[in-house]
């Protein structure tokens, strides 16, 4: 293949891997943005969100389109409800202080992590795709579900912006986080707010793994790159700042996905980790994240 | 309708703020905190709102404890804070500061339109991020924004802090305004002027204890209990 075909190859692989994963760095932007607690279990909810995801769909016989549909909707709703009952049980428990939430979030990771292993096992498990079509460029036909991907994330984040800028409850979550105190004197209430936005951090995070898992085979340890990565992907776009989260998402996926084709994907993970070192003492506020008054 | 403090004590950790600190204040009457800095006036406005915990004591309004109430649920029995230093909601904009003192106990339109005619600058603002308006305008939000709630009881904490005279006149004539409505309202303030022209009772604040509370009328010419517990240059 010439280059710029390869290229293009590279950059729709990209593509895909940052539609995921500004979907899970969302999840794990808005809970350090609003709760100002940072999530270190968020990847087990991604895992999770996978592991349920074949699952639900092998519970499911017929068409794999309706087992993909049934996970999906299931999955999601599953993890959101196991976040809140780690929010009531754990983080209310402990009034949300910083470190020791990311004591106490450490420990939620190998629990899940845990039980996965009990129930779910060690083997890497597959979920069929709901749509099987391939895209027939002029230099390579390309899987039709991998631009579904694309195109179902890039709805979600738009729904997501949606929601906090155009809502009601988006201007309670967004007035939680600039101000907790004087949002309850303002009879929000905030612990709830909190555990809605843990839950829909969550599920986020489920979504985009379930989006995934028909490329990417489901496994009880897949949680910790996601991790990794919306951490990088959040400390780049600044703590807190909802769009900073998704352009830089779309940096490191892209430049992921480019350097990974031509030259290895280690060689990625270490320039995006180099990244975020420079962004830090260069930037400590992120790309678009507002230095602290 | 009266909303009765009664022998509070809070403290942060292990230091004790407030002391057996009672204050009490009727519908359409100005009770004004006088207090130096640290006293723990902003405290007890805290302690009332439920953002604060005391530790014994009792705090209600027209019977309903509020002492154990959820912070939350404070502001719906219709009790609207106007805190130290504003706090607007700084990255929103003004209509949405609005919206939420409206979505409070679910005021609508009439009530919006109510309070945009006490501050008619913020009408010209409404698009404009909060952070960014002047001092004077960020109080009249911080206002506006309480009066959202139709308060039947309104906890303003130091409105006049920085703000030019001219400001300063508006934001009293306001309370004017809202005591002859009826509302009962608490006013901390440092100075004594910014009290005098307002107030039916002063409670004066030392050390978490409420030493004294007088009419108004035993201040004019005898400024001996302001220098007592506020100090002298006032
Ligand atoms: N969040 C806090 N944590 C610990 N101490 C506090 C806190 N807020 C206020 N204080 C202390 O409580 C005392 C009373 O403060 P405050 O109620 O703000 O006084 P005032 O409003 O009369 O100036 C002060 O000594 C202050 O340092
Ligand atoms: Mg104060």
């Amino acid at each position: 293949m010439d280059f710029g075909p390869y290229l293009f190859l590279a950059v729709l692989e990209g593509t895909v891997t940052a539609a995921v994963l500004a979907l899970t760095a969302l999840g794990l932007s808005l809970v350090f943005g609003v709760m100002r607690i940072v999530n270190v279990a968020h990847g087990e909810f991604f895992m999770l969100g996978a592991v349920l995801a074949w699952w639900f769909s092998s519970m499911v016989s017929g068409s794999p389109a309706i087992g993909f549909l049934v996970a999906i909707v299931m999955a999601p709703l599953v993890v959101g409800a196991i976040a809140v009952l780690c929010e009531r049980t754990v983080l209310k428990r402990i009034n949300y202080d910083p470190e020791a939430t990311i004591v106490a979030t450490i420990g939620i990771l190998y629990i899940i992590q845990q039980l996965a292993l009990t129930f779910y096992g060690a083997d890497a498990r597959p979920v069929q795709a709901p749509v099987n079509f391939r895209v027939v460029f002029p230099w390579f036909g390309y899987s039709g579900y991998k631009l579904v991907v694309i195109a179902a994330s890039a709805v979600l984040l738009l729904a997501t912006w949606f929601v906090l800028t155009r809502t009601r409850f988006g201007l309670i979550m967004r007035a939680t986080q600039f101000d907790s105190e004087t949002a309850q004197a303002f009879a929000i209430p905030v612990d709830r707010v909190y555990a809605v936005v843990f839950a829909i951090g969550a599920m986020l995070a489920a979504t985009a793994a379930v989006l995934i898992v028909p490329i990417q085979q489901a496994h009880y340890l897949m949680g910790g790159d996601p991790l990794l990565l919306s951490f990088i992907v959040v400390i780049i776009g600044g703590l807190g700042s909802i769009f900073g989260t998704v352009v830089a998402a779309i940096i490191i996926g892209i430049s992921d996905g480019v350097i990974s084709v031509f030259f290895t994907p280690t060689l990625a993970k270490i320039l995006a980790t180099l990244l975020v070192a420079l962004v830090l003492v260069l930037r400590p506020q992120g790309l678009f994240g507002k230095t602290p008054r | 309708m009266v909303l009765e403090v009664r022998d509070i004590n809070t403290s942060y950790g292990d230091v004790q703020i407030l002391r057996d600190l009672s204050l009490k204040v009727e519908a359409g009457e100005v009770l004004c905190m006088l207090g130096r800095n640290g006293a723990g006036k902003t405290t007890a406005l805290k302690a009332i709102m439920g953002l604060v915990r005391p530790r014994s004591g009792s705090i209600s309004l027209d019977g309903v404890e509020l002492t154990a109430m959820p912070a939350h649920k404070v502001p719906k029995q219709g009790i609207a804070y106007v805190p130290q230093g504003r706090r607007l909601f700084s990255e929103l904009s003004v209509a949405e500061n609005i919206e939420i003192g409206l979505m409070a106990r679910g005021k609508g339109r009439d009530t919006r339109d109510r309070v945009l005619n006490l501050f008619p600058v913020l009408n010209e603002r409404m698009k404009q991020r909060s952070g960014t308006l002047s001092g004077g305008e960020q109080q009249m939000l911080a206002m506006a924004r309480a009066l959202c709630l139709e308060p039947k009881v309104l906890l303003l904490d130091e409105p006049t802090e920085g703000l030019m005279p001219s400001m300063i006149a508006a934001i009293r004539d306001s309370v004017t305004e809202l005591r002859a409505q009826g509302v009962a309202i608490i006013l901390v303030e440092q100075r004594v002027d910014a009290v005098l022209p307002v107030a039916d009772r002063v409670a004066f604040i030392e050390n978490g204890r409420t030493r004294d509370t007088v009419d108004v009328e035993t201040l004019h010419g005898d400024l001996s209990l302001v220098h007592k517990y506020v100090g002298v240059g006032h």
